[in-house]
């Protein structure tokens, strides 16, 4: 309690320097690096203990001519709260017809490779996959591998650039670097909000630099008062004119899903 | 040599096949009905144009169309519980009485509680990581006058408990009943000059096909490497094929013992793959192996597609007279996959087979792609080249084949 009482001027001064300092200091001493970290990070964690989730979507394809292919998938995620581990997620295909019950496990590392096991039921084959292939085709969507498994934390450099209102909301835009190998981007720019601490879009960079797709997430409903998921995201490829939509079910959280629902042999009973 | 072969009766035996298979789908659709089943699978129709006269009498020449059936049932109760599932299979051949055939590729009940789980019924068990051969996967029969290729098989009825701990999965296999391999009639192509007589078939255990087999597997990853350690006691899935009575060949099925390892090591665009087998039960216990990698080009030339080349070498100790005969005794596979990533999954595989010893070569061009959103087209060519005599493969020297298939889903 002393402190709070200075015996002299000096020591005023001080202390009121001190606090100035106190008080301006995250502004003064953060650096954008840091600051867009703090961004990311509080998106992060805004989602943490979900423990898992369940949800059925479809995956609408167009061409330039407006050509339209629907796939039908449904994804189970079981979350590793560990941040230097990513998660587990299961991807079982229900159409188009001739690829019901491919599934896709798929166990998230960090800065390595994740591990993937590809399950083809016509041989009833389960196939251990390269995924190196982050910037390859997700089933022929503008979605890239990178663009499902590349949500961790921690697989990204941050900067913060500016604040700035998207849509009803101030969004902090922030630009992210892709810290794990095979990327096909360069960088990443993400406008997340201030009230709720979501993405509500995201521009890609190429290898070359260009501008090569941007992002919208939409029709975002909250769950248990606390977890935030877009239902509508669309992906733009700027450079083809092609687009891919993801439109979500409703998610279902705590469904009871446990590590055994992540292993290989799994696999072959989702169909 | 006298002849006395028997004719086939195609027709009779064709019409049965359409029979049965029609019957097969009466009784599933009103099951189907019933209850809240899922149903999907595919039909389709074959051309297979084989552009070489036939090597021997009766066989037929040039077109070969087939119409194949393969729904799928599956019945689980909204809230979990135990899984139910029905495939028949059948295929109506215009040339070959005994390439018509039906088969119940599976039908069985499954569940799982906490680190088990348990399958009772007919099932198809797929063990293995390389391409060109599949040597570690022994649970069920070839369906041999499906294709060549070995991937298609014939539904094996078993028990099979599986458990799942975090030091990998266990599976044990009871397989009571026998499936024997199918073989070409004697109006059919890809068969020797004897034709099998699956009536004449010998079995080396008492029981015959009532046999009960037993197998076990060891399967788990470690890291970038995945490995499978494999066990089978039992009748061989492959027969030895001595001359029996009336000019024909008389399948032998010995009482073998078999173990496997299969290993692949995942790094980066690499797959590095192995399988090995020892058996015992066939003259001299001998081992074959079969290894090699795949390598992935992935978005080659800045596109979406990715190309990958794959090699696999072959050898086999076996001798081939104690033994079922194989192609694969000391042979490379070299091979390409491509894959464009498009909307419609356009893919295409080429390889080809290389005798070492004596140059006999098989290559094979495996293309598929959707139409739309229910219909698939697929091309397929296995064309035999430089065939020695002597080589297993001699028989089939004008065997070369197209096939093309129209596929639809349901």
């Amino acid at each position: 309690m002393q402190h709070l009482y200075p015996q002299n001027k000096t020591g005023l001064f001080s202390a009121l320097a001190l606090l100035v300092i106190a008080v301006a200091a995250p502004a003064l001493a953060q650096t954008p690096e840091e600051k867009g970290f703090e961004v990311a990070a509080r998106s992060d964690r805004s989602d943490r203990g979900f423990v898992d989730s369940k949800v059925s979507l479809k995956m609408i394809l167009r061409n330039a001519a407006g050509q339209e292919s629907t796939r039908e998938l449904t994804i189970n995620t079981l979350e590793i709260p560990d941040e230097q581990v990513g998660d587990k997620s299961m991807t079982v295909f229900d159409s188009p017809a001739d690829i019901d019950g491919t599934a896709l496990l798929s166990h998230a590392r960090i800065l390595e490779a994740d591990d993937q096991w590809l399950y083809l039921p016509a041989l009833k084959r389960i196939k251990r996959i390269s995924s190196v292939n982050k910037s390859g085709p997700f089933v022929g969507s503008e979605f890239a591998f990178e663009d499902f498994t590349g949500l961790e934390l921690n697989k990204y450099s941050y900067r913060y650039l500016r604040e700035e209102v998207c849509g009803e909301l101030m969004c902090d835009v922030v630009e992210r670097t892709p810290l794990y190998e095979h990327s096909g981007y360069t960088l990443q720019i993400a406008w997340v909000d201030q009230t709720d601490f979501q993405a509500r879009k995201i521009d890609f960079y190429d290898r070359r630099g260009d501008l090569l797709k941007t992002l919208a997430l939409t029709d975002w409903r909250q769950y248990e008062g606390k977890y935030w998921r877009a239902h509508m995201l669309s992906m733009q490829n700027h450079q083809t004119g092609k687009n891919t939509d993801l439109v979500y079910g409703e998610f279902e959280f705590g469904t009871g899903l446990g590590e055994r629902d992540f292993v290989k042999n799994t696999l072959k009973r989702l169909q | 040599m006298m002849n006395i072969q028997q004719p086939d009766m195609p027709v009779v035996r064709t019409w049965n096949t359409a029979f049965l298979a029609a019957l097969f789908l009466v009784v599933i659709s009103s099951i189907a009905s019933a209850a809240d089943v899922r149903v999907s699978g595919f039909s389709g129709v074959d051309l297979r144009w084989f552009p070489q006269s036939p090597k021997y009498d009766r066989q037929f020449s040039g077109l070969e169309a087939s119409t194949l059936l393969n729904p799928e049932f599956r019945y689980q109760a909204d809230d979990g519980g135990p899984q139910v599932v029905f495939i028949p299979f059948a295929r109506l051949s215009s040339r070959d009485a005994e390439r018509s055939h039906v088969d119940i590729r599976e039908a069985y009940i499954a569940d799982h509680m906490d680190d088990w789980d348990y399958l009772v019924g007919i099932n198809r068990v797929f063990w293995g990581v390389t391409e060109s051969r599949h040597l570690v996967n022994i649970i069920n029969q070839t369906d041999a006058i499906e294709d060549t290729d070995d991937e298609d098989k014939l539904g094996q009825p078993m028990i099979n408990i599986g458990l799942q701990k975090d030091w990998g999965r266990l599976d044990a296999f009871v397989l009571p009943g026998f499936r024997e391999r199918t073989f070409a009639g004697s109006d059919g192509r890809l068969r020797a000059d004897e034709t099998v007589d699956e009536d004449q078939a010998v079995f080396d255990s008492g029981a015959g096909t009532r046999h009960v087999d037993f197998a076990g597997r060891y399967s788990h990853f470690l890291g970038d490497w995945d490995v499978g350690l494999s066990l089978f006691h039992g009748l061989s899935r492959e027969a030895r094929l001595p001359l029996g009575t009336g000019n024909r060949r008389a399948p032998h099925y010995d009482l073998i013992t078999q173990t496997g390892l299969d290993l692949q090591y995942t790094l980066d665009e690499w797959l590095w793959k192995f399988e090995g087998i020892t058996r015992e039960g066939q003259g001299d216990t001998f081992a074959a192996m079969v290894g090699g990698f795949e390598y992935t080009f992935f978005q080659i030339a800045e596109s979406d597609a990715d190309l990958g080349i794959l090699t696999e070498l072959h050898w086999d100790g076996r001798d081939q007279t104690d033994a079922p005969s194989t192609a694969f005794d000391n042979d490379i596979f070299v091979g390409a996959r491509l894959a464009l990533n498009n909307i419609d999954d356009s893919q295409a595989l080429i390889g080809g087979i290389v005798d070492v010893d004596d140059g006999t070569t098989s290559l094979s061009l495996e293309a598929d792609t959707r139409l739309g959103d229910i219909w698939k087209i697929e091309a397929e060519a296995r064309l035999l080249l430089n065939t020695v005599p002597g080589n297993t493969l001699a028989s089939f020297e004008r065997d070369s084949f197209i096939n093309l298939r129209l596929v639809r889903y349901f």
